[in-house]
């Protein structure tokens, strides 16, 4: 495999913002690569210097190993989705996505042929002659990906492509985007910040804060590993205890959290940690009840039921920790029926040490 | 829309009262068929029969209808280049440069008028068609800028980009996009100037020399040899016109005001 993009120590600044703070990435030929991060991370701005809409203050944009730093959109291989799509309201569906092959002085009978079949293939037949006023935002949705397919970028980027959209709609263009992907066999670029979009998506994620990449890798290595409790947190890993190591070998630890019994995780035997720590528990993991459970679960902490949430198939309980802290944990609903817990109720939260994850404490994300 | 008190309506009715009454007058009475006064003596159409036999009025308006056209165009095209130059991204968009481009709108009529003249005289530029549209195009321009600038904000800067973004050169972007999205607000404000240029009187009378006499400075000295019915059915012609002119601007700017990336747009 080899480059499609590569960001090369590249920082942006707008004013005294650093939107894009020292970042270098190197994106491969054909990957989905998801760029996650909070609002204001700087997400926009990185696509932004990729399609050649801003400058980089310092550091170099590479695209197909040419460098394109200083490159006018127009030159780069690359086009964009707008966040809210940007379509041309004076323009028909069909101009809209004609506007890109026009500007390269396209015949007129090929850009018919090659609209035609993109507009089959992000199923909008027999919506040319519309206004983009007139479509649903689904559809503009479409015309939008259309208008960028069309002109066969080497890759294309998305600004949250499915953020104005409702549940069901998203579901279902997220299945889209994926065939799109495999039928142009382009790179996708996509920005978003919900992190389950992300982790179905993608085959490569970056995590972003502050202008700052904090984790780049695979959903299943962000999911598993996150490197510290700010990704940690923003992948959906939301049960956390802050705590001091007391021990740790074999790759085992002890973290005696402020004011609570110990807890155990397992750690890596080569992680050298030590002092303030923080753990953090999958909401799925946790198992939460009544009494005791039989099972010689490695940790136990004592909590009491907040709020009950149910979610289609699960039951999401939030616990109060001793220390004040809420917890969440998701209970498959045939299980929940079994023995009901009430708001209010007191019980015991455990977990397996394998379950949990020890992470450096910093400064709190977001 | 709320209900409102009585009282407001009855106020309101009486404020159009006050500022049409005069006009209504008006057209009624170039419909007066006594030649004296105001008293009705029956209908007729005989004084705009008259008006439209009249070589001199028929002039002058040829005169006004060119210099209205001319004036307004170039200010249309001057203004719209400069509304554009002052909205893009690393455009001036300070305060004071807005206070600088409305101070013809707000200074007094009669100081442009004699300031103009002034610097006309200076020159040694000879009084007649080109000094009136100059003057006409001090305060056209000032209003064709303010009018496309409003719309030129309402414009969502990522149309601009992902034009870019499609291949787009500076010039297919004014030509493609800029341009036709602001179509509605340059018909809008030529509409506007030109109702402003073909009523102006004061600026005109300043700069205006022989031979190029103007439906306003006509009007005027018809007045002075006495009032007769005529000039009322050239008065009421020319509200008339200029009611219509500044109603479709209105409606055009209207129409083009709700246009952002999402919203329906014709
Ligand atoms: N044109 C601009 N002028 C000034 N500051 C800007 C500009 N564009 C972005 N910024 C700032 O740069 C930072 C990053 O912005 P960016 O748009 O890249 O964020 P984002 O991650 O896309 O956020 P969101 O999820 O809300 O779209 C923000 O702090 C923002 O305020
Ligand atoms: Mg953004």
């Amino acid at each position: 495999m080899s480059e499609s993009v590569g960001l090369d120590k590249v920082i942006k600044s707008h004013g005294l913002v650093r939107a894009v703070d020292h970042v270098s990435l190197s994106i491969q030929n054909g990957e989905f690569f998801s760029i996650l991060g909070p609002s204001g991370s700087g997400k926009t701005t990185i696509l932004r210097l990729i399609a050649g809409l801003d400058r980089p203050d310092l550091g170099d944009i590479i695209i197909q190993q040419r460098i394109v730093t200083l490159d006018p959109p127009h030159k780069r291989p690359v086009n964009m989705v707008f966040q809210h799509y940007a379509l041309f309201p004076h323009l028909s569906v069909y101009e809209n996505v004609a506007f890109g092959l026009h500007m390269k002085g396209e015949r007129q009978a090929n850009i018919q042929k090659a609209v035609s079949h993109m507009l089959a293939l992000v199923r909008l037949q027999g919506k040319e002659k519309r206004l983009p006023g007139q479509l649903s935002g689904g559809e503009q949705q479409r015309v939008a990906l259309a208008r960028a397919l069309v002109n066969r970028p080497v890759v294309l980027l998305l600004d949250e492509p499915l953020a104005a959209l409702d549940q069901q709609l998203r579901q279902e263009m997220q299945g889209e985007l994926k065939r799109l992907q495999r039928e142009v066999k382009a790179t996708f670029i996509c920005v978003t910040h919900q992190q389950d979009e992300a982790l179905m998506l993608s085959d490569r994620i970056a995590v972003m804060h502050g202008g700052k990449l904090l984790q780049v890798g695979t959903p299943q290595e962000i999911y598993d590993r996150p490197v510290s409790s700010a990704v940690a947190r923003f992948i959906g890993l939301s049960n956390a205890l802050s705590g001091t190591i007391v021990s740790c070998d074999g790759g085992l630890c002890r973290v005696e959290p402020n004011g609570l019994s110990p807890v155990m995780v397992s750690c890596s035997p080569h992680d050298s940690l030590q002092g303030a720590v923080t753990v953090m528990v999958r909401p799925e993991r946790v198992h939460v009840s009544s009494n005791m459970s039989a099972n010689r679960y490695d940790n136990s902490l004592q909590a009491m039921v907040h709020h009950v949430a149910f979610s289609g198939n699960e039951v999401v309980y939030h616990v109060r920790l001793l220390g004040g802290a809420i917890w969440m944990a998701r209970v498959p609903i045939a299980e929940a029926q079994a023995c009901p817990l009430t708001v209010g109720q007191q019980v015991y939260l455990q977990w397996w040490a394998q379950d949990g994850l020890v992470l450096p404490s910093q400064s709190p994300p977001c | 829309m709320k209900r409102m008190p009585s009282s407001f309506i009855l106020v309101s009715l009486l404020v159009m009262l006050f500022l049409y009454l005069p006009v209504v007058i008006l057209i009624g009475l170039s419909f007066n068929a006594s030649t004296m006064g105001v008293a009705w003596k029956g209908f007729t159409f005989q004084w705009y029969e008259k008006l439209a036999m009249d070589r001199a009025i028929l002039e002058a308006t040829v005169n006004s209808v060119v210099i209205a056209f001319v004036s307004t165009g170039l200010a249309l095209v001057l203004g719209v280049g400069t509304a554009i130059g002052l909205e893009t991204r690393h455009g001036v968009q300070r305060a004071w440069v807005n206070m600088i481009l409305l101070l013809p709108l707000v200074i007094p009529e009669i100081l442009l008028g004699v300031s103009l003249l002034m610097v006309f005289v200076l020159c040694q530029v000879h009084l007649g068609f080109g000094t009136i549209i100059i003057g006409h195009m001090v305060f056209n321009l000032p209003l064709t800028i303010v009018i496309i600038r409003a719309r030129l904000r309402k414009l969502d800067p990522a149309w601009e980009d992902s034009a870019r973004d499609l291949g787009a050169t500076s010039w297919d972007v004014l030509t493609r996009i800029t341009l036709p999205l602001l179509r509605p607000a340059i018909w809008g404000a030529g509409l506007l100037g030109f109702t402003v240029s073909l009523d102006d009187f004061v600026v005109t009378f300043f700069v205006a020399g022989p031979g190029s006499t103007t439906l306003p400075l006509k009007v005027f000295s018809m007045i002075r040899t006495g009032m007769t019915p005529e000039v009322n059915a050239l008065s009421a012609v020319m509200v008339v016109v200029s009611m219509l002119c500044v109603g479709l601007s209105w409606f055009l700017q209207q129409r083009s005001a709700p246009a952002s990336s999402g919203s329906s747009y014709l």
